[in-house]
């Protein structure tokens, strides 16, 4: 039995359903943060399958790794924005429960 | 990469992601989500991305992983009580989850592209880093360069949100 694409892209969608599950189903602020890097990073698993699949000239498709290299800096930025603002909302509340956080909440 | 090696880092990878999200303790969360990074570098290695697979543990199952676990030990966040459920909502947030997992599967099935095995490389062992270092400064050179303008507003803005007192 070999490994096909489908395979990859199986596991990535299984991570992303995981994450996006982690995001709707937990209450605490920074455990819906990581789930958010799971789904990053479940699309960056997909990118790099299909590089790996498209070959040029007998060379993966480094277009893909390239962007995938974009998306791990602007994941590492967003992460130390996010838990600054974290940091402060705790801050301010004392909480990082997002069910008390509803002064927005019409 | 043999399918045994495979299957052993993708269900790594998934377990592991699933016990970030079952975890009540938020410290025991975030080492599985490490554990769960370093299984992706795995399959990032089996399939030739050697460079990725190194930039995926180092920022992430590095340099990420430690800021989450330095916040959450700075806040002081013990494992949540449990609370009242909110039935409806949790019952929603799963049922699309389920839903997403079902319909990738059925596109799966029709999509016959993607049942053939990867193709061979034409030299076995690629310099990787060479062939992405040479994407990325010649064709991708501007955007390079917007990436360096995006983290200095990031660390300017954390600076500016971890001020006591805003003016």
């Amino acid at each position: 039995m070999t490994l096909t694409l489908n395979h990859y892209l199986l596991v990535s969608g299984l991570l992303f359903a995981i994450g996006f599950a982690g995001v709707m189903l937990r209450r605490n602020i920074i455990i819906i943060f990581m789930c958010l890097e799971l789904m990053l990073n479940a699309a960056n698993l997909s990118l790099v399958a299909f590089s790996r699949f498209n070959l040029v000239n007998g060379l993966p498709n480094y277009n893909a790794q390239v962007l995938v290299f974009f998306i791990i800096t602007v994941a590492a930025a967003e992460v130390a924005v996010g838990l600054a603002i974290i940091v402060a909302l705790y801050r301010a509340r004392q909480t990082t429960h997002v069910e008390d956080i509803n002064s927005l909440k019409f | 990469m043999s399918p045994i090696l495979f299957y052993f880092f993708a269900a790594l990878t998934v377990v592991f992601a699933l016990a970030v999200v079952a975890n009540r303790n938020p410290v025991a969360s975030a080492l599985s989500l490490v554990v769960s990074f370093l299984g992706l570098a795995a399959l990032f290695v089996g399939l030739d991305a050697y460079f990725i697979a190194v930039i995926q543990v180092l920022v992430y199952a590095g340099a990420v992983m430690v800021l989450f676990l330095f916040i959450i030990m700075l806040l002081n966040i013990r494992a949540e009580e449990r609370r009242k459920l909110n039935l409806p909502a949790y019952a929603g947030g799963g049922l699309v989850a389920v839903a997403f997992v079902t319909q990738l599967w059925f596109v799966l099935q029709k999509f016959e592209a993607g049942k053939s095995a990867f193709p061979a490389m034409a030299e076995t062992n690629v310099d990787d880093v060479r062939h992405v270092g040479n994407t990325l400064f010649a064709t991708f050179n501007l955007p390079f360069q917007v990436i360096g303008v995006l983290i200095l507003v990031a660390t300017i803005g954390v600076i500016v949100l971890s001020k006591r007192e805003l003016k």
